[in-house]
């Protein structure tokens, strides 16, 4: 994964079918990009209702979180409508997986994100990433306490 | 919490109840329970997954309001087993069920104090890492392993003295 103190690389990618979200339109909020392999994991609360969850935790620190995997715009707006979602999944859909490899976490065997956490700064630099082991969702102490340390800067 | 305050094993549970997999840990916790006795101190902390599950919110706040009178622990059971019925009729007829006052009940269902403390519970679980729910802690440790009752047992019984 591309290391903390970069520069978080820019993409422009599908939100929904008729919307498009640019990273550095962001600019001024801390955004914490979470890169997964796939929407319609069959558990209760897999890692993306989790955050759904959290946003009132997440915006009280002025971040902004956003989903990121190879899934269509189509597959995000069915999996957002599904677990009611109230914040952005991306599609690194075409070219496939191509935001992915600029953070550095496709998995090329897979074809899919690998499950990575960054969180970027109001400047647009990365502050913390986290490379999730297989199969295991990473939760949110990891972006709080990244978020935390921000704060005594 | 449940069980001898002095015991060598803490087990902590984040759990929502509305959801099937907390419904689930529930007869294996009261087994473990049994199978330990006072080896074990069981504490049962809110999460509640209220974009997915609505009632789980509520539920929540009625354990707390059962525990203003007394009675956390049979308010806690009593939903677990009564899963498919967590709206707030249910809930009040719940309380009655257990005996609880129940205008003191339903003014504590709508405590201020009461949603703060199962919120003050959902953030103390995010940051000690639960990432969903039936979500374990063993003396402080989060514990990823298996919660059947056989692996979960044995990892338990490591810890006693």
């Amino acid at each position: 994964m591309i290391a903390t103190g970069t520069k978080a690389p820019d993409f422009s990618l599908s939100a929904t079918p008729d919307q498009k979200i640019e990273l550095s339109q962001l600019k001024g909020k801390r955004v914490i990009l979470a890169f997964y392999p796939a929407d319609w994991s069959p558990v209760c609360s897999d890692q993306m209702g989790l955050y759904n969850e959290m946003l009132k935790i997440f915006h009280k620190e002025n971040a902004e979180v956003i989903g990121i995997s190879v899934d269509s715009k189509w597959c995000h707006l069915a999996f957002s409508q599904d677990r009611k979602l109230h914040f952005p999944l991306l599609a690194d859909f075409e070219p496939k997986g191509a935001v992915a490899r600029a953070y550095d976490v496709y998995d090329e065997q897979l074809g899919e994100c690998k499950r990575a956490l960054f969180v970027i700064d109001e400047e647009g630099i990365i502050r913390w990433n986290y490379l999730s082991p297989v199969g295991m969702n990473p939760g949110a102490d990891g972006i709080l306490d990244a978020l935390e340390k921000m704060d005594k800067k | 919490m449940e069980g001898n305050t002095q015991a060598p094993i803490e087990l902590v549970e984040y759990g929502d109840y509305q959801c099937p997999h907390c419904g689930r840990a529930y007869p294996i916790i009261k087994n473990i329970q049994a199978a330990l006795g006072d080896q074990l101190k069981f504490v049962f902390r809110n999460f509640p997954l209220a974009e997915i599950h609505p009632n789980a919110t509520r539920a929540a706040i009625a354990t707390e309001a059962a525990a203003a009178q007394g009675k956390f622990w049979p308010m806690h059971d009593y939903l677990f087993e009564h899963q498919q019925r967590l709206d707030d009729e249910s809930l009040l007829r719940y309380a009655s069920h257990l005996r609880l006052d129940a205008a003191k009940f339903r003014d504590d269902m709508e405590s201020d104090a009461l949603a703060q403390k199962v919120e003050d519970d959902f953030e103390s679980g995010v940051r000690s890492g639960v990432n969903g729910t039936p979500s374990f802690f063993v003396n402080g440790q989060k514990y990823n392993g298996d919660w059947a009752e056989e692996p979960f047992l044995a990892y338990l019984k490591t810890h006693s003295k």
